[in-house]
């Protein structure tokens, strides 16, 4: 699915400058915590959070995401949204529930991330 | 001999390279040819459109413009509908084609926009105007441009260029801690190196990854510590020091959920005890050493042997 699309289904409103319109996204996850994104997220997805800090920027751009969807008309501060534009990550912004964006986005086709690999968790031994 | 030789610009390289496809409008207006040409005034005048294919029962029938509205104006017909001032034998563009044959169709008829058809099924799928064929050059180039700025600074080739039987690579970086404006600068400040080094997508995830965690970790927990990266062909060993308290518990602290976190830590979308448990996940050797009231570190490998493998197959093949 085309970015555009997805900033239509959720009603999305654009923060970032550069904003292609084209990238082809087809898989989203959506935590507020951040070790979890980055544990399963892939390269390219988006990401869906109500969390707004420079972390969530810098979460993105070490886990190789393309595009963030502040959900319940939270607003990033000037400086993330610089700090993505820097770093080729496009910013969104919804009045939406986190539940109903990936409600939303889940009926429309973008899968979620695959996070079986986390039970390995369960049988750490050091 | 050599002025004989044409030189092609740029952009005019790019017209054969793009397809009518890659430029095209898709989010297009289009109108039915029984429409009133009053309603068809308002059409344009509210999508500040100079023309507008005509299409019914989704097939391509004619196409106005501007002009024919103007047209229509002056002889008094603006009761008439569509389909009497209508074009109706329209000038189309095949999707697939070529740019250059759009920019062709321009010269030769002199119109202000292409009606955009499949070669499969004749379905009109989007416009060509004289602004898109610029808009997608421009857009081209701007990402041309961009990855020539990455190259430029690619610094793999120092790889190349220095005589040994190994080369290794320390870089050190310090964090401080309790700053979380901060945070995040060491991993991806390392990230962006090793992409410039030429290490392959996966590789540069895992080391950048496993390092933002343990670097959330000297933030959270620590006055200060640092992050040292040795890279050498074999692998990329990375030893992350900090002068902390220390953890009581190694193994307590290694389970997936545990975690001595401040508020603090947890508001910002860290410190739900998944750090450890993420760096062992995307490492394949990692050792943790803690003294309590002392500090602790963390020592990580991610082997390049397997890549390394991989590359040389693909330079045989």
């Amino acid at each position: 699915m085309k970015l555009k699309e997805i900033k239509e289904i959720l009603e999305a409103e654009v923060l970032t400058g550069s904003y292609d319109a084209n990238i082809e996204i087809d898989i989203g996850c959506s935590s507020d915590l951040m070790s979890d994104i980055l544990a399963f997220a892939k390269p390219g997805v988006i990401l869906l959070t109500s969390l707004t800090n420079i972390q969530v920027i810098n979460t993105a751009n070490i886990a190789d995401i393309k595009a963030i969807c502040f959900v319940m008309g939270k607003t990033p501060s000037e400086s993330m949204i610089n700090m993505a534009e820097k770093n080729s990550i496009c910013i969104l912004k919804t009045k939406l529930t986190t539940f109903e964006s990936c409600g939303l986005l889940y009926k429309n086709g973008i899968k979620s991330c695959d996070y079986t690999t986390f039970d390995e968790f369960k049988n750490y031994i050091i | 001999m050599l002025n004989l030789v044409k030189t092609i610009s740029k952009t005019q390289e790019l017209t054969y390279e793009l397809k009518i496809n890659d430029v095209m409008d898709t989010n297009f207006q289009t109108v039915n040819s029984d429409m009133s040409v009053s309603s068809l005034r308002e059409v344009l005048r509210k999508k500040r459109i100079l023309g507008v294919p005509v299409v019914d029962n989704n097939e391509l029938v004619g196409i106005v413009s501007i002009e024919d509205f103007i047209k229509c104006m002056e002889q008094g017909k603006l009761g008439d509908t569509v389909e009497t001032m209508m074009t109706k034998d329209v000038k189309t563009l095949f999707a697939d084609e070529p740019l250059i044959h759009a920019v062709m169709k321009f010269d030769e008829f002199g119109f202000s926009r292409f009606p955009v058809i499949t070669r499969t099924d004749n379905k009109l799928v989007g416009i060509v105007t004289k602004i898109d064929i610029i808009k997608g050059i421009l857009k081209k180039l701007e990402t041309a441009y961009q990855d020539e700025e990455e190259r430029k600074y690619r610094a793999s080739h120092i790889f190349n260029d220095i005589i040994a039987d190994n080369i290794s690579i320390e870089l050190k970086y310090f964090i401080e801690g309790k700053n979380f404006d901060k945070a995040g600068e060491a991993s991806t400040g390392l990230k962006k190196t090793l992409n410039r080094l030429g290490f392959p997508p996966e590789i540069v995830r895992r080391v950048s990854i496993s390092t933002y965690e343990a670097e959330i970790n000297i933030v959270s927990y620590t006055e200060k510590g640092e992050i040292i990266a040795y890279i050498d062909s074999n692998q990329i060993r990375m030893v992350i020091k900090d002068e902390g308290p220390g953890i009581s518990d190694v193994s307590k602290a290694m389970e997936p959920g545990f975690s001595t976190a401040p508020g603090w830590v947890r508001e910002l979308g860290f410190g739900a005890g998944m750090g450890l448990p993420n760096i062992k996940k995307f490492t394949d050797k990692m050792i943790l050493t803690s003294v309590v009231g002392k500090g602790t570190t963390l020592e990580t490998v991610i082997n390049l042997e397997n890549y390394n493998k991989e590359n040389k197959n693909e330079e045989e093949k």
